[in-house]
């Protein structure tokens, strides 16, 4: 593919509210993992909880937007001048010119949630305040985010679980290769909700301890939330040496089980070895892996197994969901945000929580951050349904 | 800029309509159009234990799906895919925020599962073993379109062959008072690069156009305007007519996708 840049990119989770307090977290191996307290959810299982969410106003022309999966998207454009840098973007290129692609994979469903508690006791119906279109449906992430930013380009949600935000970069570059936009605001958002806290409990895959991706004692995930943006434009003229570059996307499917990887990671090894030909690179030229390292045995153990079989047992990798938790369907794209943070900072970050790293895993996990010169980064998401996509990213200069 | 594929396969379900050469006879106004129940076929492609778990969205797009690939004469397994639906399995989510209202919240994990909206697109790929990538939309009402322009860039980009399969179905109350989707509709095109001896036409597209196509026939009319999935009517009349013309179908609230179709003669 032709290399895109990253024009301005931002992500918020549990580890920081923007790059700069992301950065930080990332330095001192920080957690954001706790204890689960959310709503009323009544579960032994720590969870990445953004602070402030309830806290945060949309604007009032955006009212029947409101729910916490908006709130966060909003509170995500506010950070690293994000919002100023799309509307830059927009006024220079056109708003009929700037897509909009962002994967979710429950988008405001709490809402449904908190409105089926109040049902009407004698008709069942809904309560009149709730809306289906704004809050509910997955597309009304991405249609925030446009109203918000007033574009007018071509716009729709990836919603393949926890692949979306991933796939959103392929869905990106297709259409601006093909000439029907000139950047896209691509970027994923999931919020908590009970829905998936109490579904990936009922599938046992939720630990009780903060998740620990690649150790030994590995008991499954713990569910986060984030928005992450990232504006691509073609490359123009100039680039320079700091600027990230969008190199390779590669996306496969298992064809296998509906909740369960390929226990050899055989899709997860197309999806790899397909970001690597898109971008026309050996795996020698990949300096560190984002792993999607869920922390659930079976997801890593064949994740593992597909590393090793593309990269050889040298490759520096790590997940970084010991830090953020698993953001579900914002993960993709907090991913590539956290890939070119370590691009742009020379840090390699750390599998944070794991203690011992499973010695049948083969990949060269790492426990400890490491300060290194990245030139470029490869990042995993796998989902439900078999769903497989990676990212290559990569240094201008 | 403009975006082109040639179809080469039809599939299509709907209330009253049941499959494509049943819909193409309608379309041309050569039979009237009937409204009733859409009948969803069992997903026999999938194996015993996958076809119990299965609910109406994933009957309805494996089948459309299906008659798509079988009228294209391809073999699924070698088709990359893009789905896209408003919505996803409705009386899944009922039960679900059902559970969830209720003080135990016992959530079934195969409810659970089968809640991604990339449900359809995980069976259908379990179902053919494709295992080339494969991409699950949602644009609210502009489903459709947001599928057809990805797909149709897919084609043009990547110059790969590609299933395109869009379905809606309906919710049951409460949420169907706030999302009334009428019944269950599906259509599913295969789409090429390059012209076959079995291509039927070459579509064009492109952002934008005046002027939305709405269907002359009342029932045909109320289903475009009612299930996402239906606002592909106007482009499989024009594939049905055979004729040089172009469409101007209905995306987002504030955009529209033209598209010419040239029929393959």
């Amino acid at each position: 593919m032709k290399p895109l840049v990253l024009k301005a990119f931002t992500a918020t989770s549990c580890i920081g509210r923007g790059l700069g307090q992301t950065l930080e977290s990332l330095h001192a191996e920080r957690s954001g993992l706790s204890r689960c307290r959310f709503e009323t959810a009544d579960l032994d299982t720590h969870v990445g909880e953004v602070a402030g969410v309830d806290a945060q106003e949309l604007p009032a022309r955006l009212g029947r937007f409101d729910c916490r999966n908006n709130r966060l998207a909003e509170l995500g454009l506010q950070q690293d001048g994000f919002a100023a840098a799309v509307e830059e973007a927009a006024s220079r290129l056109g708003t009929k010119r700037v897509g909009v692609f962002l994967g979710t994979s429950t988008a405001g469903i709490l809402q449904t949630e908190l409105a089926y508690r109040r049902r009407d006791p004698e008709s069942g119906a809904l309560p009149e305040s709730f809306d289906y279109a704004a809050t509910h449906n997955p597309f009304s992430a991405a249609d925030y985010v446009r109203r918000r930013l007033r574009l007018e380009g071509p716009a729709a949600v990836v919603s393949c679980a926890c692949a979306s935000s991933a796939k959103v970069f392929g869905a990106a570059r297709r259409m601006i290769e093909a000439g029907l936009i000139d950047a896209a605001l691509v970027g994923g958002i999931d919020s908590l909700c009970l829905t998936t806290l109490y579904g990936f409990h009922s599938l046992q895959l939720c630990s009780t301890s903060p998740c620990r991706p690649f150790d030994a004692a590995r008991d499954g995930i713990s569910i986060g939330e984030a928005a992450a943006f990232v504006l691509l434009e073609r490359v123009g003229g100039r680039v320079c040496g700091d600027d990230v570059l969008l190199l390779g996307v590669g996306e496969s499917n298992d064809a296998y089980h509906m909740s369960a990887p390929h226990p050899e990671g055989q899709g997860a090894r197309r999806a790899m070895e397909a970001a690597l030909r898109d971008a026309g690179l050996e795996p020698a030229a990949i300096d560190y892996i984002n792993l999607h390292g869920t922390g659930t045995p079976s997801n890593d153990r064949s994740e593992s197994q597909a590393v090793t079989g593309v990269f050889g047992a040298l490759t520096p990798c790590s997940s970084t969901k010991g830090a953020t938790g698993h953001t579900l369907g914002a993960a993709g794209a907090l991913e590539a945000v956290i890939s070119a943070l370590a691009l742009r900072h020379a840090l390699v970050p750390a599998g944070v929580n794991t203690l011992h790293v499973d010695e049948t895993l083969t990949a060269h996990y790492l426990k400890h951050r490491r300060s290194a010169p990245l030139a470029r980064v490869l990042s995993n998401s796998f989902g439900f349904g078999g769903t497989n996509c990676s990212l290559i990213l990569g240094r201008a200069g | 800029m403009i975006v082109q594929a040639f179809v080469a396969g039809i599939g299509v379900l709907g209330p009253g309509l049941a499959g494509w050469a049943e819909t193409r006879s309608v379309l041309r106004g050569e039979r009237p159009y009937a409204c009733a129940p859409t009948v969803l076929p069992a997903p026999t492609l999938l194996p015993a234990a996958e076809r119990r778990r299965t609910g109406r969205v994933v009957k309805l797009a494996l089948a459309v799906a299906a008659q798509a690939t079988a009228h294209a004469a391809v073999e699924p397994a070698q088709l990359r895919s893009v789905f896209s639906a408003s919505g996803g399995d409705g009386e899944n989510c009922h039960e679900l925020c059902q559970s969830l209202a209720a003080p135990a919240r016992e959530v079934s994990p195969t409810r659970f599962s089968n809640s991604v909206h990339n449900a359809p697109a995980g069976y259908w790929s379990i179902a053919t073993g494709a295992t080339a990538p494969s991409t699950v939309l949602c644009a609210f009402d502009g489903s459709f379109c947001a599928g057809l322009l990805e797909a149709m860039v897919q084609v043009s980009v990547d110059e790969e062959r590609i299933l395109l399969v869009v379905y809606d179905a309906q919710y049951p109350e409460p949420m169907r008072a706030k999302r009334p989707v009428p019944d269950a509709f599906g259509a599913a095109l295969v789409l090429t690069p390059a012209r076959q001896p079995s291509s039927l036409a070459r579509l064009r597209a492109s952002i934008g156009g005046e002027s939305i196509e709405r269907l002359a026939q009342p029932g045909l009319e109320a289903l475009r305007s009612a299930n996402p999935a239906a606002r592909a009517l106007p482009l499989l009349r024009r594939l049905a007519l055979a004729r040089s013309d172009r469409t101007v179908l209905e995306y987002l609230e504030d955009s529209s996708v033209t598209v010419q179709v040239e029929p393959c003669a």
